[in-house]
C-alpha cells in the first residue's frame, strides 16, 4: 500500500464511519444524565460539596 | 543518614553533570541554564545535610498551620502564594511592554528588554505560572475536598509543584536570554519541554491517584474539568513540541514538523491551550468555587455535563481559524470556523449554569465583593466566548487579523475571566487554608474588584477602536489602486489607545498590588476594622407609633 492510498483510506475512514462513531458516543454522553430517573442522582451530586462544610478543618 | 548521604550523593551527581554540560555548552544560553540548574542543585543538597530545619522555619515566616490536617494543604498553600506572587510579575511585565508600544525608548536599546523578548515573559508569566499555579493549587484543594480523601503520592506532589517552579524559571530566564523555539505560548527549548512533560506527567499521577482512593462514589463535575485539563495539556504539550535538537549541549531544536503542517500543529496546540488550559480547568474552579461561595448547588448539574461533554468534542476541532487566509487548505480553515461558531452555545450554557446559581441569591451580588469579583468573571467569559467565534468567521476575520482587536479579545477572556475567577478562588482560600475567621478586609476586594473591572474596560475598549482603526486603515485603497496608508501610519494613529490599554493596565496592577496585601495581612491573622459591605439601616426617630395629632 502506497501512501497516496494509505491517506485516501484514512480520510474516508475519518469522514464516514468515524464521524459517525463519534457523533454517536457524543450524543450518548450528552443524553446520559438526562435518561429517566437520573433526577435524584444528578441533585446528589450537585449538593455533594456541601456534606463536608467544614472543608476538613 | 544512609538516605540523607544517599540524597546528598544524586544531587552533587546532578550539579556535576548541570556544570560539564555548561562548560561544553554550544551556547551562551544553555551554558547560563545549566549553571542555573547546577545552583538549585546545590542549595537543594545543602538544605538536605545541613542541620537547620528549613521547612519549619519556611512553615513559620508564612504562618502555615502545622500539625496532622485532614487534608494534605501544603502544596495548596505554597501553590496560592506562587499565584500570588507570579499574578504581579506579569502584571507588571505586561504592563511595562505596554509602554514599550507607546514609547519605543523603553526597549531601552539592549537586547535582553526588547518587547520580542518580554513579551513571551508577559505571557507565560499570567498564563503558565500565574494561572498554572491557581490550577495546581485549586486542583489540589478540590479534588481533596469533593473526594473525601488526602493527596495520593504527597511527596510527589510536592515535587510537582517545585517541578514546575523550575519549568517556569527556566523558560522566564530563557526568553530573556533569547531561548525560543518561536512557537507561541510553547517558546520554551527542548530540554524544558522535556522537564516540564516529567512534571506534568507525575501532575497527573497525583491527581489520578487522589481520585482512586476517593471515599465519595461520584466524581464530582469540577474534577472531570480538572482531569480533561491535565490530560489534553500533556497530549498537546507533546506533541506540539516534538523535535530535534542540533546538540546535546545546545538549547537550539528544529521541529519535526515543517511547513503548513507544522503550522497546524502550532496552532492545534495554540488554540486548545486557550481551550484546555484557560478554559476548561477554570471552569473546574467555576464549578466548585461558585456554589461554594454562594452556598446553593450548581444551577443544573446535567446542564455542567453536557458542557463538559460538548467543550470536549468540539474545541479540539477549532485551531485552523487561526490560519484563515493562509496555505492551509480551504476545506480545513472552514472546519476551524464552524467548530468555532458551535462551541458558542456550550460555552454559553454553562456560563448560564454557573450565574443562575446565584437564581435567589441575587442580593449577595450586592453584599459579597467575592461573589461579584464571580459574576463578573461569568459575564466576561460569556463576552469572549461570543466574540471569539464571530472573530473566527472568515469576514471578520479578514478585518481582525493581526490587528489590536485580537489583542483586546485576549485580555477580556483573560484579565476578565481568568484573573477574575482566580482572585475570587484566592480569596476564597486563604481564609481557610490559614485557619483565619475572615479575609484582612472585605472592603479591599470590593476596590481590588472595581480597580480591575475599570482597568478590563479601558484595555477592552481602547484595544477594540484600535484594532478595527488598524484593519480599516491597512485595507484602505485610494483611487489609483494603490494602499493609502503605511504601517507607521496606523502605528502612529494608534498611539491615542496604547496610553488608554497602559492605564487600564495600571488600573488591573493597582487591583492586583491591593491583593497582596490583603493576603498577606490575612495570613499574619490582622483583620481590618471596618464597616459591613452591607447593614438594613435603623431610624430611631421614625420607629414609633404615630402620634395623634393634635385637635385643632
Amino acid at each position: 500500500m502506497n501512501d497516496h492510498s494509505t491517506y485516501e483510506t484514512l480520510r474516508h475512514l475519518a469522514d464516514s464511519w468515524g464521524l459517525l462513531a463519534m457523533l454517536v458516543v457524543f450524543v450518548i454522553l450528552c443524553a446520559w444524565p438526562f435518561r429517566p430517573g437520573a433526577r435524584s442522582r444528578n441533585q446528589e451530586a450537585a449538593e455533594a460539596i456541601f456534606k463536608d462544610d467544614k472543608d476538613g478543618e | 543518614m544512609d538516605k540523607v548521604v544517599a540524597r546528598g550523593g544524586i544531587w552533587i551527581a546532578v550539579m556535576l553533570v548541570a556544570l560539564v554540560a555548561a562548560a561544553t555548552a554550544k551556547d551562551a544560553g544553555f551554558s547560563i541554564h545549566m549553571t542555573i540548574v547546577a545552583f538549585t542543585a546545590l542549595v537543594i543538597m545543602a538544605i538536605g545535610v545541613s542541620k537547620a530545619d528549613y521547612s519549619t522555619i519556611a512553615r513559620g515566616v508564612l504562618r502555615m498551620p502545622s500539625g496532622e490536617t485532614t487534608y494534605d494543604d501544603d502544596p495548596v498553600r505554597w501553590g496560592v502564594l506562587a499565584t500570588v506572587f507570579w499574578g504581579i510579575v506579569g502584571f507588571l511585565v505586561g504592563l511595562y511592554i505596554a509602554l514599550q508600544l507607546a514609547f519605543p525608548a523603553l526597549n531601552l536599546g539592549l537586547e535582553y528588554t526588547t518587547f520580542g523578548r518580554l513579551r513571551p515573559l508577559h505571557t507565560s508569566a499570567v498564563v503558565f505560572a500565574f494561572g498554572g499555579n491557581a490550577l495546581i493549587a485549586t486542583s489540589f484543594y478540590v479534588v481533596q475536598r469533593t473526594c473525601r480523601a488526602r493527596l495520593a503520592f504527597p511527596g510527589i506532589a510536592r515535587f510537582v509543584f517545585w517541578g514546575y517552579q523550575m519549568f517556569l524559571v527556566l523558560a522566564a530566564s530563557g526568553y530573556v536570554l533569547g531561548i525560543t523555539q518561536s512557537r507561541e505560548y510553547a517558546e520554551p527549548e527542548w530540554y524544558v519541554d522535556l522537564w516540564l512533560t516529567i512534571v506534568w506527567v507525575l501532575y497527573g499521577a497525583v491527581f489520578v491517584g487522589t481520585l482512586l482512593k476517593r471515599k465519595e462514589p461520584h466524581i464530582y463535575v469540577a474534577n472531570w474539568f480538572y482531569l480533561s485539563f491535565i490530560i489534553t495539556i500533556a497530549m498537546l504539550h507533546i506533541l506540539n513540541n516534538l523535535a530535534v535538537p542540533v546538540s546535546w549541549t545546545g538549547s537550539l531544536s528544529y521541529s519535526a514538523f515543517s511547513g503548513v503542517q507544522d503550522a497546524l500543529v502550532q496552532w492545534w496546540y495554540g488554540h486548545n491551550a486557550v481551550a484546555f488550559f484557560l478554559t476548561v480547568p477554570f471552569l473546574a474552579m467555576m464549578y466548585y468555587f461558585v456554589p461554594k461561595q454562594a452556598q446553593r448547588p450548581i444551577y443544573s448539574y446535567r446542564l455542567s455535563i453536557l458542557h463538559f461533554w460538548s467543550l470536549i468534542f468540539l474545541y479540539i476541532w477549532a485551531g485552523p481559524h487561526h490560519l484563515h487566509y493562509t496555505a492551509l487548505p480551504d476545506w480545513a480553515q472552514t472546519l476551524g470556523m464552524v467548530f468555532s461558531v458551535i462551541l458558542w452555545m456550550p460555552s454559553w450554557g454553562g456560563m448560564i449554569n454557573g450565574l443562575m446559581t446565584l437564581n435567589g441569591a441575587w442580593d449577595k451580588v450586592r453584599t459579597d465583593p467575592i461573589i461579584r469579583m464571580m459574576v463578573v468573571a461569568l459575564a466576561f467569559y460569556g463576552m469572549a466566548t461570543f466574540e471569539g467565534p464571530m472573530l473566527s468567521v472568515k469576514v471578520v476575520n479578514s478585518l481582525s487579523h493581526y490587528t489590536d482587536w485580537t489583542i483586546g479579545h485576549v485580555h477580556a477572556g483573560a484579565l476578565g475571566w481568568n484573573g477574575m475567577i482566580t482572585f475570587a478562588a484566592v480569596y476564597y482560600l486563604v481564609p481557610r487554608l490559614w485557619n483565619r475567621e475572615r479575609l484582612y478586609s472585605l472592603r479591599m476586594v470590593n476596590w481590588h474588584f472595581w480597580l480591575a473591572t475599570l482597568g478590563i474596560v479601558f484595555y477592552a475598549s481602547a484595544m477594540w477602536v484600535a484594532g478595527v482603526t488598524q484593519g480599516l486603515m491597512w485595507r484602505e485603497y485610494g483611487a489609483d489602486g494603490y494602499l493609502v496608508n503605511s504601517f507607521v501610519d496606523t502605528v502612529a494613529a494608534l498611539h491615542p489607545m496604547y496610553l488608554l490599554r497602559a492605564f487600564g493596565g495600571v488600573l488591573y496592577l493597582a487591583g492586583g498590588v491591593l491583593m497582596v496585601v490583603n493576603v498577606w495581612r490575612t495570613i499574619q491573622g490582622r483583620q481590618r476594622e471596618e464597616a459591613p459591605m452591607s447593614s438594613a439601616p435603623y431610624d430611631a426617630a421614625a420607629d414609633r407609633p404615630i402620634a395623634p395629632a393634635p385637635a385643632e
